[in-house]
């Protein structure tokens, strides 16, 4: 017995000292960080959460502040610097004033920049007020005219003349969140459901596999507008939200469901979780301690891809007005104000401001999904 | 069925005079470059496979054996890469080809990969792809090497799929790997490989998978097939019985080098390097272990990352040498009628 | 008056293959079929066996893993307890797998890749005897070293160990809560050679140390006759052999077992001369239920084997299950 163990300490010796171990966790991000694109898209997503928290203090303007002289006004370019009258160049960010023209013939209106009439433009400049993150009373901004009484469109108005960029801006914050809310109610539907079927079989498997093939057979887009159309209109704002909510994450939890079934499938006959019932363990502490974790990582590579669909179908329900409501400012209810021919030839800012971002979010979602799907597995090839 | 009549070699180590080798692999190393280090799983290989025998590789996980063998056919999978050495294989016609140095994709590999050497493995299911009819997956191989038609390759396989023992070739040919079972998936395999009359049978673990009983028919049906196709086999192993009941010539192999090399008898009974010893004495034997205990082998194999320096195995070696072992490998050299690599016998090292 | 730890009797474990729309089974499969045996206390007891004999099936209904259809365990522990396994349930059984533990075969999914090893080797004390912190990492520690392991490689993951070196937590987490009985499912058969003597060695010096008694399930059967006292040869859920090592190995009565035996590849090459060589033919798929099960393979096959099936006789010391036992 002692020269075994002498003989294999000695072994581990050379084992340990030289070779580094690394855990499990360590496995899946070193894996993670090959994935280049990933590991950007994740920078770009973690940017845009960082938007959508700090979204008053990034937009310039008041995003309710309607004014009728810059309806449709197109986006303002920024210049550099300012020649003098003397002939001298005097570096100052600013863009022009902008003159509204009526055109009689063709009956239309035409912005046109007035050279003479600067609008200093700065960071952290004194706006209009707000609660940063919903606590502290702030009126500072990130870049803006540096007198408060002025305002700049730098990516055009709308129809009421508001701020395209600011209503942007803090679009993110209601179709990001609504995709993370979605995502976590998802999650614990999908994982119960999906739990109980894979780990008891049975007929309760087979109910509940029934029950999803049921709902995946209706077609979404009645199912959502009978369900929207079930919201009083009297409800405030955040209820719509949350029951908007609600009916979106009912697309993600169904491939959730069927993911972690096959995932406890696979795993109850694994021995280490034979092992476990053995060692005393009961159901829900086999489930909790070696099930789970072990398919944790496969889990929040899902969710990261399911939420780009809750994104994109919070925009869709919006866009066809069964979803949010103006004066609540998403993505979704961005584009329903592009929903006409005049706009998209008149102003085409209104419909390309906020795609560009909803495909930016989308993609980048993707991206990371990938990537954190990729590393889930570090033992794969 | 007949048993090969076992015929000690005439000068053991040495081709018998006129005896050109089929492949000779010297020096050949094969390292795999990962994240965490260079593993180097083959570390200078010296072999001669010749015609007509049957050679057993015998080592344990870890060894390289099966890496050599997929050096010799050039597929092995990044990040591995032969890094030196040479595998010169003499073709009918008299041309040698240095397998080491060709590019794997190219015509020269290819055509020799399948036709003049072939390979089965350990998982039958990992080389008979799934969703094809193994009849037509052998009339595939036998297209792509010979020139036939459709009908005369159909012909052949069904043949193949007799010869190497089926039962109702002509029905089990548009069956799927699935239906069959592993006995039966291995030897379809084993139809597969020769049904283009290789020169060389690579076998690696054949047996391991299956039972004992299954196993044994396999082993004789290699045998059979060696005589009348005239071809060699390097059969790929970790049982000794297995070496024991099929080999003319063994090569142990250790952490990426052959430490003791050849014909069988001399290896098995008077085995020279202390890890074939060793290793003849830890497996039980039935009717033979009277002791209560096996005398094991001590310690465990290192690390492929942290390999000691000088010969591998000094680490559970019984009559290492201090001051002798840690500074050099040594070079597999002939002693008596083996070729062995310790310095109990030699102060060759692998640098001279 | 032998002492008996574990005394199966009649057992049955069919699995229904085909089933209907609505789970109607079709056909069944029968994995053990009337299976008796007695183990004595302190010896190592061998079931030997093929692909689909159902040795593994057996290790599985002995732990109750799997529940049987039919048939009965009896288990007497030292401290006095005699309780039929079969009928045991929930808490009953928790607590009788303190006494009876198991051993895997593969190294690599026996263990979980993300638990520490002395979360391993300890969860059972975790449950049994409410240990945590400290006391538990004492107590594995223990163990650890017991088993040939550094103590200090506890806070490890598994794939920080050799597959050996695995096979030894295996070890350690089946003794964490001091048995009497361990079932060892093809503990050795993913282990290379060298270290399989390493690990025999083991077990053995384990099982003086602690009084154990091993149920040693493999298909390697020169490890089997260096290990076991008693050897039960199982052929398509039945046991066609059952008799002491020395009987079985010396003097095989079963058709089965000859051929099993002199199928066994010996490590001498001499050996090749003189050896005689049972060929079976391939294994059928088909089984007539009601017939000797190996009749269809056997070269002394006869019509009553075909139509009856056997009873099992005692000759010399063995149980064989075969019309001519002794005779052949």
């Amino acid at each position: 017995m002692t020269e075994t163990r002498t003989a294999s300490d000695a072994a581990t010796d050379e084992f340990d000292d030289t070779v580094r171990i690394l855990g499990p966790w360590a496995l899946v991000w070193r894996k993670f960080r090959r994935h280049r694109l990933a590991m950007w898209s994740g920078v770009v997503v973690i940017l845009i959460y960082l938007i959508a928290a700090f979204g008053e203090f990034l937009a310039p303007v008041q995003i309710h502040e309607t004014s009728v002289r810059n309806t449709f006004q197109p986006p303002q370019r920024i210049y550099l610097f300012v020649d003098g009258e003397d002939g001298t160049r005097r570096f100052q960010i600013h863009a022009r004033g902008v003159k509204m023209e009526l055109d009689r013939v063709a009956l239309r209106r035409t912005f046109v920049e007035d050279e003479s009439k600067i609008v200093p433009l700065g960071f952290f400049v004194r706006g209009y007020e707000y609660k940063l993150l919903g606590l502290i009373p702030m009126n500072v901004h990130l870049f803006g005219p540096t007198n408060p009484r002025e305002t700049v469109y730098l990516l055009g108005a709308d129809r009421l003349g508001r701020d395209v960029l600011s209503r942007i801006i803090l679009g993110t914050r209601v179709s990001m969140s609504i995709g993370l809310v979605g995502v976590a109610v998802s999650l614990v539907i999908g994982v119960l459901l999906g739990g109980l079927s894979g780990y008891y079989g049975g007929w309760i498997d087979g109910l509940i596999q029934r029950f999803i093939e049921f709902i995946r057979s209706v077609p979404t887009i009645p199912l959502w507008m009978g369900l929207a159309a079930a919201i009083p209109l009297d409800w405030p704002p955040l209820q719509t939200y949350f029951v908007v909510t609600v009916i979106v994450s009912m697309i993600g939890w169904t491939s959730l469901a069927r993911e972690v079934r096959g995932k406890f499938l696979s795993l109850r006959n694994e021995d280490y979780i034979v092992a476990a019932r053995l060692d005393g363990l009961s159901d829900g502490e086999v489930i909790r301690k070696h099930m789970v974790p072990a398919f944790m990582s496969h889990i929040i590579a899902s969710l990261t891809l399911a939420v780009p669909l809750m994104i994109l179908a919070e925009t869709s329900l919006s866009f066809l007005g069964i979803g949010l409501q103006p004066p609540q400012v998403s993505w979704g209810t961005l584009l329903k104000e592009a929903q006409n021919i005049r706009s998209i030839i008149e102003a085409p800012w209104l419909l390309i401001a906020p795609g560009t971002m909803i495909v930016v979010a989308v993609l980048t979602l993707n991206f990371l999904g990938d990537g954190l799907r990729d590393a889930a597995d570090p033992h794969a090839q | 069925m007949t048993q090969p009549t076992p015929t000690p070699s005439s000068a053991p180590g040495t081709a018998p005079a006129g005896e050109t080798p089929l492949v000779e692999i010297a020096g050949l190393k094969t390292h795999f470059f990962t994240e965490d280090g260079v593993v180097k799983a083959v570390d200078g290989v010296d072999l001669t496979i010749r015609p007509n025998r049957t050679l057993c590789i015998l080592g344990e996980s870890g060894c390289g054996k099966s890496i050599m063998a997929r050096s010799i056919l050039r597929i092995v999978d990044a990040p591995g890469r032969i890094v030196d050495g040479s595998i010169v294989y003499r073709a009918e016609d008299g041309r040698s080809v240095d397998l080491a140095k060709a590019r794997p994709t190219s015509r020269e590999v290819r055509q020799i990969r399948g036709k003049d050497i072939a390979m089965i493995f350990q998982e039958p299911m990992s080389s008979l792809g799934p969703i094809q009819k193994i009849g037509h997956q052998i009339v595939e191989t036998i297209l792509l090497h010979r020139r036939m038609s459709k009908a005369e390759a159909k012909r052949t396989a069904i043949e193949m799929l007799d010869r190497v023992g089926i039962p109702n070739p002509a029905q089990r040919f548009e069956a799927y790997p699935f239906e069959l079972s592993g006995g039966m998936r291995q030897r379809a395999m084993i139809a597969m490989a020769l049904s283009c009359q290789p020169r060389l049978l690579i076998a690696d673990e054949p047996t391991t998978a299956l039972d004992v009983t299954t196993q044994a028919q396999i082993l004789d049906l290699i045998a059979d097939l060696k005589d009348e196709f005239d071809m060699s086999v390097m059969l790929i192993t970790h049982d000794l019985g297995v070496v024991a009941e099929v080999a003319e010539e063994v090569a142990v192999m250790y952490m990426g080098r052959v430490v003791e090399e050849g014909d069988v008898y001399s290896v098995f009974e008077n085995p020279q390097h202390p890890y074939t010893r060793a290793l003849l004495k830890s497996v039980p034997r039935i009717g033979v272990t009277t002791a209560a205990r096996l005398p094991a082998i001590e310690g465990m194999v290192p690390h492929p990352l942290a390999r000691p320096s000088g010969c591998p195995f000094r680490t559970r070696c019984e009559s290492v040498i201090e001051g002798v072992c840690s500074k050099a490998q040594p070079a597999l050299v002939p002693v008596g009628p083996t070729k062995v690599a310790c310095f109990l016998h030699s102060d060759a090292t692998t640098d001279d | 008056m032998t002492d008996i730890i574990l005394s199966v009797r009649y057992l049955d474990m069919h699995f229904p293959t085909s089933s209907g729309f609505f789970g109607k089974t079709k056909s069944t499969v029968r994995a053990v079929d009337n299976v008796s045996l007695d183990v004595r206390r302190g010896s190592t007891f061998g079931i030997v066996g093929e692909s689909g004999s159902g040795k593994t099936t057996l290790g599985r209904c002995i732990m109750r893993i799997l529940k049987p259809g039919r048939g009965s365990i009896h288990f007497t522990g030292s401290d006095g307890r005699d309780l039929d396994l079969t009928g045991a349930d929930g808490a009953e059984l928790r607590s009788v797998w303190r006494d009876i533990r198991m051993i895997f075969q593969d190294p690599q999914s026996s263990l979980n890749p993300r638990l520490p090893v002395v979360e391993i080797v300890g969860q059972s004390l975790r449950k049994a005897e409410k240990l945590g912190g400290r006391e538990l990492s004492d107590r594995v520690a223990a163990l650890l070293r017991q088993v040939g392991l550094r103590p200090e490689m506890m806070q490890r993951y598994p794939d920080a160990f050799s597959g050996g070196q695995r096979q030894r937590i295996g070890i350690a987490r089946a003794l964490a809560t001091n048995p009497q009985l361990i079932v060892a499912d093809e503990a050795v058969s993913a282990l290379d050679v060298s270290i399989q003597a390493q690990t025999l060695n083991l077990m053995q010096d384990l099982q003086e140390q602690y009084a154990l008694t091993y149920i040693f399930i493999a298909h390697d059967l020169a490890v089997v006759e260096h290990i076991c006292d008693t050897v039960a040869v199982m052929y398509l859920g039945q046991i066609v052999e059952l008799a002491d090592k020395g009987e079985l190995f010396n003097n095989p009565k079963h058709p089965y077992t000859r051929a099993l035996l002199s199928a066994v590849p010996v490590p001498d090459p001499r050996a090749r001369e003189t050896r005689k060589r049972v060929r079976l033919p391939p294994r059928e798929d088909a089984v007539v239920a009601s017939a000797c099960r190996f009749a269809p393979r056997c070269p002394h096959a006869t019509d009553l084997c075909r139509t009856q099936a056997p009873p099992s006789r005692q000759v010399g010391g063995a149980d064989v299950l075969c019309h001519y036992a002794g005779e052949v």
